[in-house]
């Protein structure tokens, strides 16, 4: 009976045990469906916005939300709803490439400084601590303002910034991993630095950068935002959630919509992530598993 | 005590030093000059120009002499308003951004500490969700969409409040405070609760209500003593934060402070101005964080003790 018992609780894997409290959090799910289906809309962009991008009706001017334009159009009669579209596409390419920048290095970073340790470790997290100090909404400012304002740039400037705290959480995790008998079982077989490092720590870390992954894309789409707000960021003709709501503050007392819709689609992505972010985290933790 | 607080003064010390060289030598970077652009001038007006501000000795040297002049606290003449200098203009804009960030501060202490405490008290209830779910919206709005938002409700439509400017019309304060109050008192909110239900849950709470003492006593006096360490640790950097991060609220209202010099500033290529403010912001990070740190070991018993053992 006894074994019966074990089976059933060998069943169920970390990774099961997780996706099945995941399912469970009604809010981090309906965050994860809205996030698909916006990244499907994103994807699918070009073939279903109604109209073309650079199409203007100027004789329309801005117009609110009709059968025609389903969003309502700007003061030079260019359908929001495909702007809000185009411009999802680079909030949300922006969001999850620069993180896809972060996460690279960060994982890297604290890898090797955690499985080095000693003196390699203190210096790397040294440096850590000193561009932590930095005031670095100050830095990217800086940075576009000299480099001009291109996309790749924007991409690097913000994922530097992200990724420290990843390096942080990763080298934590793996202090601890190193010091369990299964490291050093692979140490003993003979296997190459690099081998356990890719196979044996970094898959162990994935738990805790799932989740700050989840939590920085909505960090790093603000920052896009805030940067094109202030007009440092994305630069027309290409268009971002945050020059539409720039754009939109500028003209909302006259055409309000401008500004409410590329608002709302910013908030719902942001919600969402944060929703199935802070989800990710009760159903990956150690601390609160199994209770 | 003091040998902890000397040893993270010189910890300050290489960040500001990296802050600074990395400043000076990106701006030096830029393509182009910062005459370049302008028509052109008689040679000798050019070259007085760059004598004017050292551009024509090496870069060692006018690095060398730059970390002279910051040490003095001189942060040099401004390239685009000739005759001011940038500690002028940062001061200028300083206490309208001291003053902004203070009541924003302030803001989000109260509300926030408020909420996180009503939210702890019966978790995983409407009076748990409803203002965590609060503070999410706190956290997903973001200020420069807040902020327009707020204006155009309040100000427009229902036409209570003035619409932009700082300290011309009675009231006119309320909105910028609020809308740079509001990331933070969502954070201030999350951090409390979750103090709270730590520290609610420890054996000395119930010593207390075991006392028969009023919940209120053991909620206001025992618990949020405790309760409310995460949140002091989060204030120092959090002022530092609210001060560095006005610029869009400034851009926004339409506020002559730092922020809002800075956001120009940095259209206009004003370098010694963006170097300046750089480094102002940076010393005001620093130094909070620092402030922070000695708040927390302070009101820490625990940590009081492990960093007596360690440096003994």
């Amino acid at each position: 009976m006894s074994g019966e018992a074990l089976q059933a609780e060998r069943g169920v894997s970390l990774w099961r045990d997780a996706w099945l409290r995941l399912r469970r959090n009604r809010l981090a799910v309906a965050g994860g469906v809205t996030l698909i289906l916006l990244c499907v809309l994103a994807l699918l962009t070009p073939w279903i916005a109604p109209y073309d991008y650079r199409a203007q009706d100027l004789a329309l001017g801005a117009s609110p939300p009709s059968a025609a334009h389903w969003l309502g159009t700007d003061t030079l009669g260019r359908d929001l709803l495909t702007h809000v579209l185009w411009g999802g596409r680079i909030s949300l390419a922006v969001g999850f490439v620069a993180t896809g920048v972060a996460l690279l290095i960060g994982v890297l970073y604290g890898t090797i400084a955690g499985y080095a340790g000693g003196r390699v470790d203190a210096v790397m997290m040294r440096l850590v601590d000193i561009l932590y100090a930095l005031p670095f909404m100050i830095f990217i400012i800086l940075l576009m303002v000299i480099f001009g304002r291109n996309l790749v740039l924007l991409f690097l400037a913000i994922g530097a910034v992200e990724w420290l705290t990843m390096a942080r959480i990763v080298r934590g995790q793996v202090q601890t991993l190193k010091q369990q008998e299964f490291i050093e079982a692979a140490v003993s077989l003979g296997l190459s630095r690099w081998t356990i490092i890719r196979r044996h720590l970094i898959p162990n870390t994935l738990g805790p950068v799932i989740v700050y992954t989840t939590l920085t894309i909505p960090s790093v789409m603000l920052l896009e935002a805030f940067l094109s707000f202030l007009g440092l960021g994305i630069q027309p003709p290409a268009s971002s959630w945050g020059l539409l709501i720039s754009y939109g503050a500028e003209t909302m007392e006259e055409y309000p919509w401008l500004l409410i819709f590329p608002g709302v689609a910013l908030s719902i992505t942001l919600f969402s992530l944060n929703f199935l972010g802070d989800g990710l985290r009760d159903a990956l933790d150690p601390r609160i598993a199994k209770d | 005590m003091p040998r902890f607080i000397l040893h993270r003064l010189l910890q300050a010390l290489p960040v500001l030093l990296v802050v600074v060289t990395a400043t000076f030598f990106l701006v030096r970077l830029a393509p182009g000059g910062p005459f370049s652009d302008e028509k052109a001038v008689p040679a000798e007006v050019q070259r007085a120009l760059e004598a004017r501000y050292r551009l024509d000795q090496p870069l060692a040297s006018q690095y060398l002499s730059y970390l002279g002049d910051l040490v003095r606290g001189d942060f040099g003449p401004s390239f685009r308003y000739p005759g001011r200098s940038v500690d002028e203009m940062i001061f200028a804009g300083l206490p309208t951004t001291a003053e902004l960030g203070l009541y924003a501060l302030l803001i989000s202490l109260v509300l926030g500490t408020a909420a996180g405490v009503v939210a702890a008290l019966r978790p995983n209830s409407a009076q748990d969700y409803l203002p965590m779910s609060a503070a999410m919206i706190g956290i997903c709005l973001p200020s420069f969409l807040l902020g327009p938002l707020l204006i155009l409700v309040f100000g427009i439509w229902l036409d209570w409040m003035p619409v932009s400017g700082w300290g011309n019309v009675p009231g006119d304060k309320i909105l910028p405070a609020l809308t740079l109050a509001s990331g933070y008192t969502a954070y201030v909110a999350r951090l409390s609760r979750g103090g709270m239900l730590e520290v609610l849950s420890q054996d000395y709470i119930r010593t207390a209500r075991a006392k028969g003492l009023p919940e209120w006593i053991v909620v206001l006096k025992h618990g949020l003593r405790g309760g409310l360490i995460p949140v002091v640790a989060f204030a120092g950097p959090a002022f530092a934060g609210l001060l560095s991060g006005s610029f869009v609220v400034e851009t926004i209202f339409q506020i002559p402070g730092l922020g809002r010099f800075y956001v120009q500033a940095a259209f206009n290529r004003d370098y010694t101005m963006i170097m300046g403010t750089t480094i102002f912001f940076a010393v005001l990070i620093v130094a909070f964080n620092l402030l922070a740190d000695i708040a927390a070991v302070w009101l820490n018993p625990r940590l009081r003790h492990q960093y007596r053992k360690r440096a003994s």
